[in-house]
């Protein structure tokens, strides 16, 4: 049997819930047993390739970087998990959502800048940055999400549970077993 | 008044006094009803809509908090009507303000994420309302966080009806409501405020907390209002 293909990414997050997914002891080692991971931030792959049939999705949709690997990720797996809270609610990265994005760079950038005699004032940059979106927002305001798993980082077992369901065609019942923060 | 009544409670019968309400004699009954701004102890306000229930022959739903029984009622507690009722108040709760578990006191002991946890709210259907809030620090021991708000006005009639100070109260309306202490005074001026405190422990969330205390640490005594309550009532 082909082994099934695992894509995951991080977007307007911490990382956290990528480091919980890790964080399942050997239980990682009977994902992989069933699964490849093609795609992710410990992996080489340059693009989100097509025929993934798990995406795990970690952090909300803040950029227009963000928005697109969302898309992506998408159109190119069949079954799509919200991994975390930044991801199922907003979250952190949703509290910036009350002040207007031009507002939030003057004040980061160039308010927020320690002058140094002799420097270039300071600048909001541009370049090789993708543009903020005007809110960050979870992921199923942007994309068809399948599986919610909240929790800030979600717990190993949790993960590990999600997975296991989804690698033997089922869809994982959290039921009341998982919660915010 | 001590006029005994039967009632219906999901099919099993149940004596009660005439003036208890179906929350009251459902909980003296060990059956749950979830609510959020009922509290033993405070006069009932039907609020929050999580104790919305079913009765024989009335077709809207009643708030069991504020709904007296009477001879023969027949009341259903649950239902999958019911369920998914609650799921959806719940969620607007958490849609309407800027609820961030991962980094409230609160979380771990707050009763709206219980609850949602508890009705598997794993994600909310409907878009958030991300409102740009004051939190209110010049209190110099507790502070108060509109993003955590609920309206539930636990902490104003706790601190009218058992403090007797009545500091807090509502202003504005619909979704523009906030919670005041002295007609929109801050907190550290109010001078009514005898910093008791109790407004605090009966939030049921991390609107109102203690200062000092980091992510998951501000833990609060539910029991202090029916506690004083009941002691009253015995002299």
């Amino acid at each position: 049997m082909d082994k099934l293909k695992i894509g995951t990414c991080w977007l307007d997050g911490c990382s956290g819930c990528h480091m919980s997914l890790l964080d399942m002891d050997e239980g990682i080692v009977a994902v992989l047993r069933k699964a490849d991971i093609v795609f992710g931030p410990l992996v080489d792959a340059q693009e989100w390739p097509e025929g993934v049939d798990v995406a795990v999705i970690e952090g909300a949709v803040s950029s227009q970087d963000d928005l697109k690997l969302a898309q992506t990720a998408r159109a190119r797996s069949k079954v799509v998990v919200a991994l975390g809270d930044c991801a199922v609610t907003g979250n952190v990265p949703s509290m910036r959502n009350g002040i207007p994005v031009r507002t939030l760079l003057k004040r980061v950038y160039i308010e927020g800048a320690t002058e140094r005699p002799g420097s270039e004032p300071p600048v909001v940059p541009t370049d090789g940055v993708p543009g903020l979106l005007k809110h960050a927002e979870p992921l199923h305001s942007a994309i068809k999400v399948d599986v919610h798993v909240p929790g800030c980082p979600p717990r190993p077992n949790a993960i590990l549970f999600v997975l296991s369901e989804l690698l033997e065609g089922r869809m994982p019942d959290l039921g009341s077993k998982m919660r915010f923060g | 008044m001590t006029e005994k009544v039967k009632v219906r409670i999901d099919g099993e019968v149940i004596a009660a006094t005439a003036g208890q309400t179906i929350l009251e004699v459902a909980r003296a009954n060990g059956k749950y009803i979830p609510a959020l701004c009922y509290m033993e102890g405070l006069s009932a306000v039907g609020a929050c809509r999580l104790c919305m229930v079913q009765v024989a022959g009335v077709a809207r739903l009643l708030p069991a908090c504020t709904t007296p029984v009477q001879e023969g009622l027949a009341i259903d507690t649950t239902s999958a009507q019911l369920e998914s009722y609650r799921k959806i108040a719940l969620e607007l709760l958490l849609a309407e303000r800027n609820h961030v578990c991962a980094v409230c006191v609160s979380s771990g002991h707050c009763e709206l994420q219980t609850l949602a946890q508890e009705h598997g709210v794993t994600y909310v259907r409907y878009p958030y309302n991300y409102p740009r809030l004051t939190v209110d620090t010049t209190h110099p021991r507790y502070v108060l966080d509109h993003n955590r708000c609920i309206l539930c006005s636990r902490c104003v009639r706790t601190c009218a009806e058992i403090e007797g100070a009545h500091v807090w109260d509502m202003a504005g309306r619909g979704i523009d409501t906030r919670l005041v202490s002295e007609l929109k005074r801050p907190w550290g001026e109010a001078t009514s405020c005898t910093s008791c405190g109790k407004c605090v422990q009966a939030c049921p969330t991390g609107a109102m907390a203690e200062k000092g205390w980091a992510v998951e640490e501000m833990t609060k005594q539910r029991t202090v209002v029916s506690r004083l309550t009941s002691m009253r009532e015995g002299q």
